[in-house]
């Protein structure tokens, strides 16, 4: 445990990701319960480019734009991490099973999750989405379905070679039932990629429901940072504002959190990435 | 290398199956009457209703209607299209053309980027040069396409009004005969260009991996002990072997790009399936969009297989299947 | 001006990797003339695979470095060539065959046009098709083998292919890096023999690399003993290995014949192999010798001839007089 952070710790990139993260989180908490200006505030001043007054300027309807990027940041993390959680739920739960278990529980499980990874994820959750109706629930909903085979393959990968191996076999001779070495023993072993993965998946999470939100396909009155390019999309010519900055927000986050989920990997598997 | 082909098509089948079968239990599980999800929100003309009704036998059991389904999509009815006023496969299909006039030239100029780039990288593994392709290339994982196409747009189209911001054409004085072959080009450039972009950081990534693994390899070695040049080697063992991979990767990220072509479309106002996709949002037109889920999943199952088949072309391991002696 | 093909002098090359440093080669001199015999010999680690690949230039260019001494290839200085100026020097006169066929040979490139490469490149006069086909023939290989790919092929036939690209060459000097090592027994023979007579044949010289003492006693006329990446004992291989003098050799050599100690356990030679990161200036067999003088831990000990120059010996107990030292350290109990 100790080595893992100690090769976490070498891997500079991963750390800034890591703080950037928890910089967002701690942004967003503070903007929840401290109180502030509203960012649906309405204002006179609208379409104005970035001023000492409005660091990020106005949109159309004169609300200040850096306001409503920091308000952003929550349904960006709240989607990010809700169908991370969702999918590595599941994932686990399923992939766990049919690694240990084998037989045609696996065959079925390994057969779905190709279906999904063939798939175009953002085509399928933006059909369910229209059809379902735009809300957060259904969004987060979507996207784990969408990304638990992911973590069903790894977890089933590990399990398989954790349950090969000697001390599975010594828990057995205690006479302690199956279902609890499962959960016991090998799952906690096999846990670490999936939880390395679990980063990246919020990655793909927070990309998703920007797309998602850029078609339109969010509610309008919760601020996200997709949305925000959805309307710009109208105003590039006179407003480039409205597009670079909500999409910057979308891009850090997005690249905090892919090389986050790197460097976690990284620091799990020894062998390092640049060739020998 | 016949059953290697017939094993491929047999994987496919099954998920075809599965993404109908999908396809139509999203409009019987998703809250609301599926005569909406298939007719749309749009007037229809008087016993419209009535008539989908019965054609997709809706008040019959389900397994009744699924054995409909699939009888009205083996005869090519995916519905039709009242905003478009078009059958919606014909529609699909005339939209497809123009994504894939968008795709292919940018797949192409990213496959190609992408190796010359992990190629260049090679020798220098662990220096900043290489790292700095590992940093780009997650940078090109990160970014969010049609953030990337509109800041494109701000840039060359609004700022320095080099190239047109929207559409396939130019609308005022359109030209014809040739003229109008380099007008949809110049159009062309922003939109691939986006895909472009994002596709080489897929394709950079694993070319790179790829060169550096092969590189190390022993029968290198063996090339290098036989007395062959450099450009030998680097010709005739490193490139056959390390371009496995990276003609794999591409086909096999086929969706990624088609769906990355789809949300730059947008931006772009390209008349392409991505347009279609948004517009018919907006209309609510139903079954548009089930008809191009349809359409966008069955054509990546089929690129995958058409993947696995030069892959077998390429590898001989593959389409072998490995009988390999003690 | 030697008839040697292949001399190495007081060779030092050292691996570095994330700022430690690892010495594979001290000081080590070896040297293999036309038509000879020789044989290398120690356990893993021992650096007689990296001296095969130093020989052609072959060690990783980024991590290892020539600290020392010189190789020369038929007279010609070849230390500190650069990989263009190798690509001349390889195949012919010096060759090589590694282990581990499967993974030696390109896994898509069917097997016969590698083959033909070798042809290509150093005998281009030549038709490529019947030349390869005659390789196959002194391999004893059947002609149909030449479209195979190498995963369809067994282990021998592999190496046999092995064999055919190194000749193809045209080699004076055929340097066999453990060739049989990743083989069955009988396989084992067979590519023994093939050797044999392929150097009988082409009149090639042979440098057999080998932690397997019966095969190159079996093969050799002279053989070198490494150890931690040092020559400690060399000469004919008849009188190293009747009269080993280093108390390495002859812990190898007992423990090779199974012989037993008066408690009738097997004799084996204790202790841990050595660490190759830290440089000791002593002999790097003091820890584990039982015979071990204190001078062993502080100064290396150079070489002294003995039984009338068929023999040299790199150990402080060893002395010109020979018969008695070698006596005395052979006769020791553990």
């Amino acid at each position: 445990m100790r080595r893992f952070w100690a090769r976490f710790a070498t891997h500079r990139a991963g750390i800034a990701a890591g703080l950037y993260v928890l910089a967002l989180v701690l942004t967003m908490l503070g903007v929840e319960l401290l109180p502030g200006a509203d960012p649906h505030a309405i204002s006179a001043e609208v379409m104005r480019p970035p001023s000492p007054a409005h660091p990020l300027g106005t949109d159309e309807l004169g609300r200040d734009v850096l306001l409503s990027i920091l308000h952003g940041i929550k349904v960006s993390l709240s989607v990010g991490f809700a169908a991370a959680l969702g999918a590595t739920v599941i994932g686990v739960l399923v992939g766990s099973t049919a690694g240990f278990y084998g037989g045609v529980i696996d065959l079925f499980t390994m057969r779905i999750s190709e279906i999904f990874q063939v798939v175009p994820s953002f085509i399928l959750a933006a059909v369910i989405v229209a059809l379902s109706g735009p809300g957060l629930v259904q969004v987060v909903a979507v996207i784990s379905l969408l990304a638990w085979p992911q973590v069903a393959r790894l977890m089933r990968g590990e399990v398989m070679r954790i349950k090969q191996l000697e001390f599975v076999d010594a828990v057995r001779c205690l006479g302690i039932r199956e279902p609890v070495i499962l959960a016991g023993e090998i799952v906690p072993n096999a846990l670490a990629p999936a939880l390395a993965a679990g980063s990246l998946i919020v990655a793909h999470a927070i990309l998703l429901e920007a797309a998602l939100s850029f078609f339109g396909l969010s509610s309008a009155d919760i601020i996200s940072w997709g949305r925000m390019l959805n309307s710009g999309q109208r105003f590039l010519y006179n407003a480039w504002w409205l597009s670079v900055f909500p999409g910057a927000a979308i891009f850090t986050t997005v690249l905090a959190f892919n090389l986050l989920g790197d460097a976690l990997g990284s620091a799990l598997n020894p062998r390092t990435v640049s060739g020998k | 290398m016949v059953r290697y082909l017939l094993a491929r098509l047999a994987w496919a089948v099954p998920i075809v199956l599965a993404i109908l079968v999908i396809n139509f239990l999203i409009v019987h599980l998703v809250p609301g009457d599926p005569v909406q999800a298939l007719v749309g929100d749009l007037p229809t003309p008087p016993g419209y209703v009535e008539q989908v009704r019965e054609e997709f036998g809706l008040d019959q059991p389900i397994t009744h209607q699924l054995g409909l389904y699939l009888w009205n999509l083996a005869q090519g009815n995916l519905g039709f299209s009242f905003a478009n006023r078009q059958p919606v496969l014909g529609l699909i299909l005339d939209r497809a053309r123009l994504t894939l006039l968008l795709m292919l030239p940018a797949l192409t100029l990213a496959a190609v980027i992408g190796v010359i780039c992990a190629l260049a990288a090679a020798p220098h593994a662990g220096s900043a040069y290489d790292s700095g392709i590992t940093a780009l290339s997650l940078i090109g994982y990160s970014v969010p396409i049609f953030w990337l196409g509109q800041l494109l747009v701000i840039l060359f189209a609004i700022k320095l009004r080099w190239l047109p911001a929207q559409g396939m054409i130019t609308l005022r004085n359109t030209p014809t005969g040739w003229a109008a072959v380099w007008d949809v080009l110049w159009h062309l450039v922003l939109p691939a260009l986006s895909v472009t972009i994002y596709y080489t950081a897929v394709v950079a990534r694993v070319a790179r991996a790829s060169v550096l693994e092969t590189i190390s390899q022993d029968y290198v070695l063996t090339a290098r002990a036989k007395g062959l040049s450099r450009r030998a080697v680097l010709w005739r063992h490193v490139l056959p072997n390390s371009l496995i991979p990276v003609v794999t990767v591409i086909g096999y990220n086929f969706g990624y790009s088609l769906t990355g072509a789809i949300l730059v479309e947008t931006v772009f106002a390209w008349p392409g399936l991505g347009n279609l996709f948004i517009t018919s949002i907006g209309n609510r037109d139903y079954p548009v969009l089930q008809g191009i889920f349809l359409f966008t999943a069955i054509t990546v199952v089929f690129a995958n297989v058409l993947t696995d088949i030069l892959y077998g072309a390429l590898d001989p391991r593959v389409r072998m299947g490995q009988r390999a002696h003690a | 001006m030697s008839a040697n093909i292949l001399e190495i002098t007081g060779l030092t090359l050292d691996y570095t990797a994330r700022g430690r440093t690892l010495r594979a080669l001290d000081a080590v001199s070896l040297s293999v003339g036309a038509g000879e015999a020789v044989g290398l010999v120690g356990e893993s680690g021992s650096g007689k695979s990296t001296l095969a690949r130093a020989a052609l230039g072959l060690t990783p260019a980024k991590t290892s470095h020539i600290a020392a001494g010189e190789i020369r290839i038929a007279g010609r200085d070849v230390t500190h060539f650069s990989e263009d100026e190798w690509a001349e020097m390889r195949g012919d006169p010096v060759a090589i065959v590694f282990q581990d066929p499967l993974s030696y040979l390109n896994p898509v490139m069917r097997v016969g046009a590698q083959i033909a490469e070798s042809v290509a490149r150093h005998t281009p006069s030549l038709a490529v098709a019947p030349r390869v086909k005659e390789l196959l023939e002194l391999v004893k290989l059947p002609a149909a083998c030449a479209a195979s790919y190498p995963h369809e092929l067994s282990g021998g036939m592999r190496q046999r292919v092995l064999l055919a690209i190194a000749i193809g060459c045209r080699p004076r000097l055929l340097i066999a890096d453990e060739p049989t090592t990743a083989l069955d027994v009988t396989t084992q023979a067979e590519i023994l023999a093939l050797l044999a007579e392929l150097r009988r044949q082409l009149d090639m010289a042979m440098l057999l690399i080998s932690h397997d003492l019966g095969i190159v006693a079996q093969a050799c006329e002279r053989i070198y003993v490494m150890y931690a990446g040092r020559t400690i004992e060399w000469g004919s291989a008849a009188a190293v290995f009747e009269t080993p003098a280093h108390p390495y050799t002859v812990g190898l050599l007992r423990a090779a014949h199974a012989d037993r100690d008066s408690d009738g356990h097997f004799v084996t030679i204790g202790g841990d192999p050595p660490n190759l990161a830290i440089t000791t200036p002593g002999c790097p067999f003091a820890p584990r010798c039982a015979h071990a003088l204190p001078q062993c831990a502080t100064s290396m000990p150079g070489p002294v001839t003995m039984g009338g120059g068929l023999q040299t010996v790199r150990c402080w107990r060893c002395r010109p007089d020979a018969s008695h030292a070698a006596a005395d350290a052979a006769g020791q109990a553990p």
